[in-house]
């Protein structure tokens, strides 16, 4: 079974998460920029973690088999924050590097002016630099908040095809399918989505332009959650193939979009980065 | 531009595809897009020639040192590696040591190793030297790799003692010692070559086209006084100037 994590944030986990993702058949993995639980109160904070998603952590992922891309933006939960909005002016500097693959995380957390006025911007920068966004929905108020999610997104110039709207459930989903986005939903050990609650919306909305994360975090959360939808559809009577799709096809059709998905990425360069000492460098 | 960038531009050109060769030509036009293309060079133009059509975007441009440390600074692996290649290029008319410490002090090797090519051999002060070497053993970067290396190497006894130092403590740990190191002591018990260097020109300053002897000593980190152990590059050839009041040391302080 390989595995395309679509949203996962590897910053905050440790080298046996990539290990036992390696063993669970994760090859390649999307690390959205978000926030990191506690807030920032620079821009320049936003940049250093910019270039961990771009540099440091795709050579770590490296070291254990695994493709690493980003997603890069003004996260909904800084969004509204004055003290980051110069953020915004600086992302097409980033927006046009190799290994970004769509504008996001985007979307609303408070449903604010501010954030209003981030995701229009955002979408916009999406279509400038002929990305793929991936938008989150709101924790709380979900359904009103995909709502108008949409119709920001309708009303920007960038394709509703290009769009991927993540952490759907019962309650979201069958707006999202309707509205011919793709759609993401995330598996979490107690909130979010569950396997099985998982594989019972992929048999009533279908396999088609649906993607399973883990969106592992610092919080409590699981990074083989897709293993484990995968293992949940094989005994629901879906097939490998159907398996593939929604764990491994999908991720890489929409993060395709970008042009920028390099799935040999997760062949160390070259025997300089093998070894022990190689991960315990500083050591 | 000189003539050999002239050359290699010429060169670099005759391999890309007629696409590529646009988007070049374009790219080496505008100045004002140097952060945007710098970034696209490779989906522009392809992975195997990334690093030489960055590297012929800022020879072209010759950004001033503060925009290039920002394009190292914002640039993601491939493009911090394109700026460390790219130094040598730009010398004498930018400093590029602070780079070049900075990519010292990452975990990636591929920085690290970056770090030591022509630029590094000739930029780096003895002990920033020998640290980074000792670096590349810990990490596991081939030693071959390192610009240099057999001439900078050659009678540095304090490089031999570290080396000696770090073997006991991998066997004392029951772990293995990197194959490089016995390599990289014989080196060290070899002579500091005669004076002057058969390559002395290599080894002056890339920024100044002074000799590397020249610039201030680093200071030992641990007495604060500068280092004053000998080693090929800054030995007697060039003394550092004393500094009015200054007593000039005279032991070994390591």
């Amino acid at each position: 079974m390989r595995i395309f994590d679509p949203h996962i944030h590897m910053t905050s986990r440790t080298t046996d998460d990539y290990r036992a993702m390696y063993d669970a058949g994760v090859r390649a993995v999307v690390e959205p920029s978000f926030w990191l639980g506690q807030p920032r109160t620079h821009p320049a904070s936003f940049y250093d973690y910019f270039d961990a998603l771009l540099g440091w952590e795709p050579f770590r992922a490296a070291q254990y088999g695994i493709a690493h891309h980003c997603t890069i933006a003004l996260n909904p939960k800084e969004a509204g924050d004055p003290r980051c909005l110069p953020v915004l002016e600086e992302l097409p500097r980033y927006l046009a590097k190799d290994g970004v693959v769509a504008v996001g995380e985007i979307g609303y957390d408070s449903m604010t002016p501010a954030e209003d006025r981030a995701l229009a911007a955002q979408l916009q920068m999406a279509v400038d630099h002929e990305l793929p966004a991936m938008v989150h929905t709101p924790h709380r108020d979900k359904a009103a908040g995909l709502t108008r999610t949409l119709d920001v997104v309708r009303e920007s110039d960038l394709p509703i095809e290009h769009v991927l709207i993540d952490h759907l459930n019962e309650t979201t989903v069958a707006a999202a399918t309707d509205s011919g986005c793709w759609r993401g939903f995330s598996i979490y050990p107690d909130t979010k989505m569950d396997p099985d609650r998982m594989v019972a919306l992929l048999r009533s909305h279908g396999t088609e332009c649906v993607l399973v994360n883990s969106a592992a975090d610092w919080g409590n959360s699981d990074p083989l959650t897709p293993r484990r939808v995968g293992e949940a559809m094989l005994a629901a009577g879906f097939t490998e193939d159907d398996v593939d799709l929604v764990l491994w096809r999908n991720p890489v059709e929409f993060y395709g979009l970008s042009g920028r998905l390099d799935l040999d990425a997760a062949e160390p360069a070259s025997p300089t980065h093998e070894g022990n000492s190689v991960l315990r460098g500083g050591e | 531009m000189t003539a050999a960038d002239r050359d290699r531009l010429g060169a670099l050109r005759s391999e890309l595809d007629e696409r590529a060769q646009d988007w070049l030509k374009r790219a080496l036009a505008e100045p004002d897009r140097l952060e945007i293309s710098f970034a696209a060079a490779k989906r522009a133009c392809g992975a195997p020639h990334a690093v030489r059509v960055r590297v012929a975007l800022l020879a072209e441009h010759r950004p001033p040192a503060a925009r290039l440390a920002e394009l190292y600074r914002r640039g993601n692996a491939a493009e911090r590696l394109a700026v460390l290649e790219a130094l040598p290029e730009l010398a004498p008319d930018t400093d590029g040591s602070e780079l070049v410490h900075d990519a010292l002090r990452t975990n990636d090797p591929r920085l690290v190793a970056a770090a030591l090519g022509p630029y590094g051999a000739c930029c780096l002060a003895p002990h920033d030297w020998r640290q980074a070497v000792l670096k590349c053993l810990f990490v596991g970067i081939p030693l071959a790799e390192v610009h240099d290396l057999a001439p900078r190497a050659a009678g540095d006894d304090e490089l031999a003692r570290m080396l000696r130092d770090f073997a006991a403590e991998r066997t004392a740990a029951g772990r293995t010692v990197p194959e490089d190191l016995h390599h990289l002591l014989e080196l060290t018990s070899r002579p500091a070559p005669a004076r002057p260097a058969p390559d002395r020109s290599a080894l002056d300053h890339p920024a100044t086209g002074r000799p590397v002897a020249d610039h201030p000593v680093t200071d030992h980190p641990v007495t604060g006084r500068p280092s004053t152990v000998p080693s090929p590059v800054d030995g007697p050839a060039a003394p550092r100037p004393t500094a009015p009041g200054e007593q000039r040391p005279t032991g070994q302080e390591i």
